[in-house]
């Protein structure tokens, strides 16, 4: 097996790392520090040109990632260690890599990997390093297969096929029939990015469900759908605060609600995305429905976790009163604050409770003590300290809706008041085409309650105070007002502001054409295109033909000829149309000498510049063969540059 | 019966070929590779790569990627463009015949083949080999508006005219995903004289029978012929030209007085050696006389080329030998 040339290697190297470096973000440490550590190794070899180490050594290796794997996961089977034992695979494949074959094996699963790290992110700066990686390893195919090349020319090759492959990439995006996954049974912990909520909540925790298109279900409603406000699809209640972590308290279950159901009734028809867990997320508040468990929390659950798609017949009674008679052993824990935190924030609850003439007037008290200190609604806060809530409330002053959520319940309870934090997801999109409400992931959302005297509990949404279109216009709509990029939110230059509301506006249409394509987008767009019929079968008609539209250029492309006469030609006959347009045009008669001789007479100040073009032109259509690629050079310059005066 | 069939199956597999390929005997001049003289395929890696996206394919429909998609869908596009740049890199080429000297039977026969590029790109990673050779052949570019002549070497088994076979031009570029393929047969042919016998008698034996030939009182004056090297004889009479080419050590001869040509005769050859060997013995014989330097002439039955010397005069007599009882007009294919 012939051995691979340096600049192969550094192609091959450049594609790997740009594969492996995304990955970090997720792997063991251990496991990427080994990764890190061979890339090195291999570029070291690759630089001085020395040999590849033995393969026992590179066994003896292969054994230390799987025992890395396996002390980590204990297992091989599941996304994460698969993952990882695929990115120790390919580290260790490179230091093999010295033939070809291994090194177009290699790239086989560079490619696989860049697949992986979607599992995980799918936000815009992770799809730039994939596309990054897959310029990479273009180039390092290029470099496989054609000789020694410098840098440049062969970054441009590669560019340039991925620039072509583009439009065919578009068409297949867009119209390629999708299905809604998953289409077998996915191992334990596929959905631990992309499934949604869990049952408790850190800081950041709902901001990373919101970097995902993903439907989480979807509801029908019989009639006009509830205005945005009355949207609260209720899932885990979190209770419990230990300084960092929320979690839910002991609740009770039941197969009747625990309320009395009154006022307007919505009923509708819930289409929910499987995610392995019990609850429903019914909207606020479920009335009674056969088969059921409701928890004293006020969730709809069901007895297995939701593996699969399920619609369930449900009916909302929004103004239903809730919690009149509570539990004292709840309102005692949804009073309990941890102690030796957030101080500041304990303090300003007294101040508040102080202030306060009546326990009632304090929610209100805090929305605006809120809504004064200008917090910032933001899908990337700046990272707080120890005490979350101080940090947040008094000095970063940035925050997603878990902490907006978490700082008031904290702020209530050190005001006397019980509260909790609720996780769900609100508001939601109606889909214009069948009119259902379509709820995403991106729209998980955490909010508050408290428990009043008479009242009952009580929902407050702190994040409506800081970013009201949060709850009427979803994320997207919320985000012009976030700080994603501190540098420009913090400023106050018109053009920064504006470039920021430029890159919200982006990441918003990321989020709703890139990330949330699916096959009810697809419909939509096929419908807008002016098909009425959106099955598959219509949707491959119109894959197959723009397909062959993008082929056709394709070929057209590469039969195309340019012959340099062709090429001088078209030069001269631009300089003549330019000179018809100023009111001189050649007579089919004249031949370019002529011409330049009658426009010398007619046009004086002209004649210079177009009698040294004519002459060129005569020289290389009618002169000795190879023409002189200078003159070539010259012609074409001044033909490009000529304007008759 | 079964060699019917398999003859009958052959016959069909040629036809196939023939209206798959459409190449049907050598053409003469030049050929221009056009769109539907190109064939485009797959290679191993590509096949491979196309597994990977299948895969890639049906995890982002399981886990619901939607980049999954955009990714494997890019990386399918790039695969796709590929094949038009492979497609590309032959159209519009043109093969002309190019040289090729004639060889002695048993070497190599070399054809030069003119492959033009009438385009402003290059032509990048092409291999050019004969029906039945390998993709082993070392990848050449041709630069815009420029030719180039890659060699072909068939190796020669019979003496007589022999025909290019058909040729394969490929092409991996760019990525080694796609080959894409050309087959065209250029009428070109290579003479292959017969093989010079490496034990042929020395031709001066041949000599005393012939009239005008004077194999008395051998001296210094004239040359007569060659006979086999004794340890003895002068440094200065042997026949160096001969050994440098590899031959049998000889001694030249000479005749002590008057001008004697050298007459190579079919005739002179023992009675009952066969056409072949006879051949291949008078070849052995004009190679050893055009080594020496002498003025020789060769008759064959029914054709006399008399006595002279040169280049010219040593091709025309090797042509006469390697075509002799053959018909002229039809020219063996390759074995």
């Amino acid at each position: 097996m012939p051995s691979l040339r340096r600049d192969q290697v550094g192609w091959l190297l450049a594609g790997s790392a740009l594969t492996l470096a995304p990955h970090a973000s997720h792997l063991p440490p251990a496991i990427s520090a080994l990764c890190a550590l061979l890339l090195v190794w291999r570029g070291f070899i690759n630089q001085r040109g020395s040999r590849l180490p033995h393969r026992s050594l590179l066994v003896l290796m292969a054994a230390g990632v799987v025992g890395a794997v396996l002390l980590e996961f204990h297992q091989f089977f599941g996304k994460e260690p698969g993952i990882a034992l695929l990115a120790g695979l390919l580290s260790l494949k490179l230091l093999e890599t010295d033939s070809l074959r291994d090194a177009r094996a290699a790239v086989l699963l560079s490619f696989f990997m860049q697949l992986g790290q979607f599992l995980y992110q799918q936000n815009m700066a992770i799809a730039a390093i994939a596309l990054l990686g897959t310029f990479a390893s273009i180039g390092t195919l290029l470099a496989l297969q054609g000789r020694a090349e410098a840098f440049a020319p062969r970054a441009a090759a590669a560019a340039r096929l991925l620039l072509q492959a583009l439009p065919l990439m578009l068409v297949l995006f867009l119209l390629f029939p999708r299905v809604q996954g998953p289409l077998w049974g996915l191992p334990a912990d596929a959905h631990s990015a992309v499934s949604g909520l869990s049952d408790d909540m850190r800081p950041g925790d709902i901001a990373r469900v919101s970097e995902s298109g993903a439907i989480a279900f979807r509801a029908a409603f019989e009639g006009d759908p509830p205005p945005p406000a009355e949207r609260y699809w209720r899932g885990p209640v979190l209770t419990r605060f230990d300084g960092r972590s929320w979690r839910p308290g002991p609740s009770r279950r039941q197969d009747q609600p625990f309320y009395q159901s009154s006022g307007i009734a919505r009923p509708y028809t819930l289409t929910l995305e499987p995610h392995n867990q019990h609850w429903l997320l019914a909207m606020d508040f479920p009335g009674p429905a056969g088969g059921l468990v409701y928890g004293d929390d006020f969730r709809l659950l069901s007895r297995e976790p939701v593996r699969s798609r399920l619609r369930l017949e449900l009916v909302a009674h929004p103004a239903t009163p809730v919690g009149l008679a509570e539990d004292p052993r709840i309102l005692q824990e949804a009073l309990a604050l941890p102690p030796g935190f957030n101080p500041r924030t304990r303090a300003l609850g007294e101040r508040l409770r102080a202030a306060a003439g009546h326990t009632e007037d304090i929610p209100a008290l805090a929305i605006r003590h809120f809504r004064d200190s200008r917090l910032a609604y933001t899908l990337a806060p700046a990272p707080l300290s120890r005490d979350d809530v101080d940090s947040f409330l008094f000095d970063t002053r940035q925050g997603f809706c878990e902490h907006f959520a978490a700082a008031f319940v904290v702020t209530m309870r050190a005001a006397g008041v019980p509260a909790r934090v609720v996780t769900g997801y609100q508001g939601g999109e109606i889909n214009p085409v069948d009119g259902t409400l379509v709820v995403r992931q991106s729209d998980a959302h955490a909010w508050a309650e408290v428990w009043l005297e008479a009242r009952g509990w009580l929902r407050v949404d702190p994040t409506a105070a800081s970013a009201p279109r949060r709850i009427d216009g979803g994320l997207a709509a919320a985000l012009p007002d976030t700080a994603r990029l501190p540098l420009l939110a913090r400023s106050d230059l018109p053009w920064l502001r504006a470039l920021r509301d430029r890159v919200d506006a982006v990441n918003n249409r990321w989020n709703q054409w890139v990330l949330g394509y699916n096959p009810a987008r697809q419909r939509e767009l096929v419908a807008s295109l002016g098909f009425g019929d959106t099955g598959w079968q219509s949707l491959t008609a119109l894959m197959a033909g723009g397909t062959a539209v993008v082929m056709g250029g394709l070929t057209l492309w590469a039969l195309r000829r340019v012959r340099p006469g062709d090429a001088i030609d078209r030069s001269w006959s631009r300089v003549c149309r330019r000179l018809a347009a100023a009111g001189h045009p050649r007579h089919a008669w004249e031949g370019p000498l002529d011409y330049a001789g009658r426009i010398a007479r007619e046009a004086p100040e002209t004649a210079p510049e177009l009698a040294s073009i004519a002459a060129d032109y005569a020289r290389l259509r009618y002169g000795p063969a190879p023409a002189d690629a200078t003159l070539l050079q010259r012609f074409h310059h001044t033909s490009r540059k000529f304007r008759p005066r | 019966m079964t060699a019917s069939r398999a003859a009958i199956a052959g016959a069909i597999g040629t036809r196939l070929q023939r209206w798959l390929f459409r190449v049907d005997g050598p053409e003469a001049g030049p050929i221009s590779l056009g769109q539907r003289r190109i064939f485009v395929l797959p290679t191993g890696f590509g096949l491979a790569l196309a597994l990977t996206l299948l895969v890639m394919l049906l995890a982002s429909i399981n886990y619901n990627l939607s980049l999954g998609f955009a990714l494997t869908f890019l990386i399918g596009g790039i695969a796709w463009v590929s094949i038009h740049h492979a497609f590309r890199n032959l159209v519009d080429l043109t093969v002309s015949p190019g040289r090729s000297e004639a060889v002695f039977c048993g070497e190599a026969a070399r054809f030069g083949v003119q492959l033009h590029n009438p385009s402003l790109r290059p032509r990048l990673g092409l291999q050019l080999w004969p029906r039945g050779g390998g993709s082993d052949e070392a990848a050449f570019d041709i630069a815009p508006e420029a030719s180039r002549m890659p060699v072909v070497t068939i190796p020669t088994h019979r003496r007589g005219w022999l025909q290019l076979p058909r040729l394969h031009l490929e092409t991996r570029h760019p990525l080694g995903l796609i080959r894409a393929w050309s087959l065209f047969q250029p009428d070109q042919r290579c003479l292959v004289y017969p093989t010079p016998a490496a034990d042929a008698p020395p031709f001066y034996h041949a000599g005393d029978a012939q009239p005008g030939s004077n194999a008395q009182g051998r001296g210094r004056d004239d040359f007569a012929g060659l006979r086999h090297h004794q340890a003895s004889d002068s440094p200065r009479h042997v026949a160096w030209k001969t050994v440098a080419r590899g031959g049998p050590w000889r001694t030249k001869e000479f005749d002590g007085g008057g001008s004697q040509r050298l007459w190579l005769d079919w005739q002179q050859l023992p009675p009952g050696t066969g056409t072949e060997a006879r051949l291949s013995t008078l070849a052995r014989w004009v190679v050893d006389a055009d080594a020496a330097g002498i003025e020789y002439g060769l008759r064959l039955p029914g054709l006399e080329l008399p006595p002279a010397t040169g280049g010219a005069h040593r091709h025309a007599c090797l042509a006469a030998l390697a075509l002799f009882e053959l018909p002229t007009a039809h020219a063996q294919p390759a074995s």
